[in-house]
């Protein structure tokens, strides 16, 4: 994409979809809209759809009814506008970082308007990209002997090269240790100014989710679908002392309690309390119920 | 190429564990005893599950490990055994002196033609054939099946067939080893295609890629170990097939002579014969270990 292409944002209204032979299905009557250059993130517990419906706008999932478009472009299969960044496993081991990161450009959807003023261009952008990830020092080492955060870095860098309007994560951080984390939090705040570009994200953990997002979207189980959209009550240019403060606290609890109402976790809760109590009342000598 | 290690900055680096103090009690085992003099002595701990052991440890039992049948094999033959049964060592190096005079390398040199050519001519359909079952699910549906009923039948119960179809000649024999070799070939590559991380894919697809890009740029790469090492393995499969072919009117090659021998009770060209196929491949393979440290330098770098 040229320097100059702007984000996109992504319309979704009545999405339906069933995975053949499951019991409940994994996405109901979902109806949102990202703006451009928007941070939303998907947060729910496991099997709210939440995979589901990033993957679906990534092309990788059918969905079987309803309407799907990004920019004014019906949603038929991937494409170079939205690029995915996953878990792990991504990384292409034969290839160094640089290579990686610029694995897109021999593919024939880059080269088809090649002037040599882009090719210059993709040069000076590999290298943006390794200096803006902190790669510069490891462009010529293999994946495999990189950490796991060093990884992901180059996955996101690779997703990046070609400019793409709308960025899919899907738990990126998933796999990495909390200190790793939390650099990668500030990082990716710092691409998404830096970077045109609609991120959409997906988390399973809710402080992230408010950390990282202009709008959280919180997602429900059995049947998948979207439970409630929150505005995060935060100025844009998020610190980690912000993790404290009252509405930071006050919007996690929310969530959390949310998550406990609509994931069936209540029903575990409620008997572990109704166990421990007629533990309790056995212990004091009282007749059990 | 060698990959030296990149001064990588020590921030980024996973977190190492302090140097630990070797406990006193390992794996439930207490790792100190006391002796009469009342000093303590450390317990040896090479029989932990998946203990390791020192380089030199391992090739000295290595050497003992090969070592041993052979010293056996000398003793069992010397304390008086029926020569017939059992050629003792001298006679079987004595053997191949005559045979090395006698056309030895033509031997294994038509031997090696037959079992090389039969194989690689395997190699050139199983590899696109594996490659499109492991890609395509309605490939997969379509000859899979197929593929694993085939595999169960003896090239050996195909010899008149083959005489029949193919004639007498090289090409008979390159044939068996050709229908002891291709359908196992055939269905380990589409196993190595299916190894692909899906996530190595979707990746590439979301970078714009059409199916074609997918396959040359992500899926071959990425299976390329794993199909040389196939290529490795069915490559010894293949020289077990060579007596097998070489029963189709040969009156050349390795396994011709331990037929010829068979039929004259020579046992000691019988053990020549089997030692020398077992040789070479042990030659071949290490061979393709060796090319696939050298093409896949990303494999073996250092962390």
């Amino acid at each position: 994409m040229p320097a100059d292409t702007p984000s996109l944002g992504i319309h979704c209204r009545h999405l339906h979809k069933t995975y053949p032979g499951a019991g409940a299905p994994a996405l109901v009557d979902v109806n949102l809209d990202v703006r451009p250059n928007e941070f939303i993130v998907f947060v729910g517990a496991s099997g709210c759809g939440k995979s589901t419906l990033l993957r679906t706008i990534a092309g990788l999932e059918a969905y079987d009814s309803g309407v799907l478009t990004v920019g004014d472009q019906a949603v038929t299969g991937p494409g170079l506008d939205r690029a995915m960044v996953f878990q792990h496993y991504s990384l292409y081991p034969w290839l160094t970082v640089l290579d990686n990161i610029r694995f897109c450009r021999q593919l024939k959807a880059h080269t088809a308007e090649r002037t040599s003023g882009d090719v210059e261009d993709a040069a000076g952008r590999a290298d943006a990209l390794l200096r803006l990830m902190g790669l510069t020092h490891v462009a010529k080492a293999y994946p495999s002997q990189l950490s796991g955060g060093m990884q992901q870095r180059v996955a996101i860098a690779r997703a990046l090269m070609s400019r793409p309007p709308v960025l899919l994560m899907d738990e990126p951080f998933g796999a990495l240790d909390a200190q790793t984390r939390e650099v990668m939090h500030d990082l990716i705040q710092h691409v998404h100014r830096l970077e045109r570009t609609t991120i959409v994200f997906v988390t399973h953990d809710v402080e992230e989710a408010i950390y990282l997002a202009d709008r959280v979207v919180l997602m429900a189980p059995r049947p998948g679908r979207i439970d409630s959209i929150h505005t995060v009550p935060l100025p844009g240019v998020r610190t980690q002392d912000m993790k404290l403060a009252p509405e930071f606290l006050a919007l996690k609890r929310l969530l959390l309690d949310r998550i406990r109402d609509t994931s069936g976790m209540k029903t575990d809760l409620d008997l572990l309390a109704q166990l421990s109590r007629s533990a309790a009342d056995v212990a004091s000598g009282a007749t059990p119920s | 190429m060698s990959i030296t290690p990149l001064p990588v900055n020590p921030a980024d680096l996973p977190p190492v564990a302090a140097p630990s103090v070797p406990p006193s009690v390992s794996h439930g085992v207490p790792m100190q005893r006391h002796d009469e003099t009342g000093q303590v002595k450390p317990r040896r701990r090479g029989l932990a599950v998946r203990q390791d052991i020192p380089r030199a440890v391992y090739w000295g039992l290595a050497a003992v490990g090969l070592l041993v049948p052979l010293l056996l094999w000398l003793l069992a033959a010397a304390s008086g055994a029926d020569p017939v049964f059992l050629p003792s060592p001298a006679k079987v190096v004595a053997r191949l002196g005559l045979w090395w005079d006698d056309g030895l390398l033509g031997d294994v040199g038509i031997s090696t033609m037959r079992v090389v050519v039969g194989w690689a001519v395997s190699a050139l359909i199983a590899l696109p054939v594996g490659l499109m079952i492991g890609t395509w699910r309605p490939v997969q549906a379509l000859l899979e099946p197929l593929t694993d009923f085939i595999r169960y039948m003896p090239a050996v119960a195909f010899i008149p067939l083959v005489m029949v179809w193919v004639g007498i000649d090289e090409s008979a024999k390159v044939a068996i080893i050709f229908i002891g070799t291709f359908f196992q070939m055939v269905l380990m590559v589409a196993e190595d295609v299916r190894r692909v991380p899906m996530a190595q894919i979707e990746a590439a697809q979301t970078m714009g890629a059409t199916a074609t890009e997918v396959i040359e740029k992500v899926i071959v790469p990425s299976a390329k170990p794993a199909l040389l090492d196939t290529l490795r393995i069915t490559m010894g499969w293949a020289w077990t097939y060579l007596v097998v072919a070489e029963l189709v009117a040969a009156n050349s090659g390795l396994g011709y002579a331990i037929l010829k021998a068979q039929r004259f009770l020579q046992t000691d060209k019988i053990f020549a014969g089997i030692l020398l196929i077992g040789l070479i491949g042990l030659l071949i393979d290490q061979l393709f270990r060796f090319a696939h440290r050298k093409a896949f330098p990303w494999l073996h770098a250092r962390h």
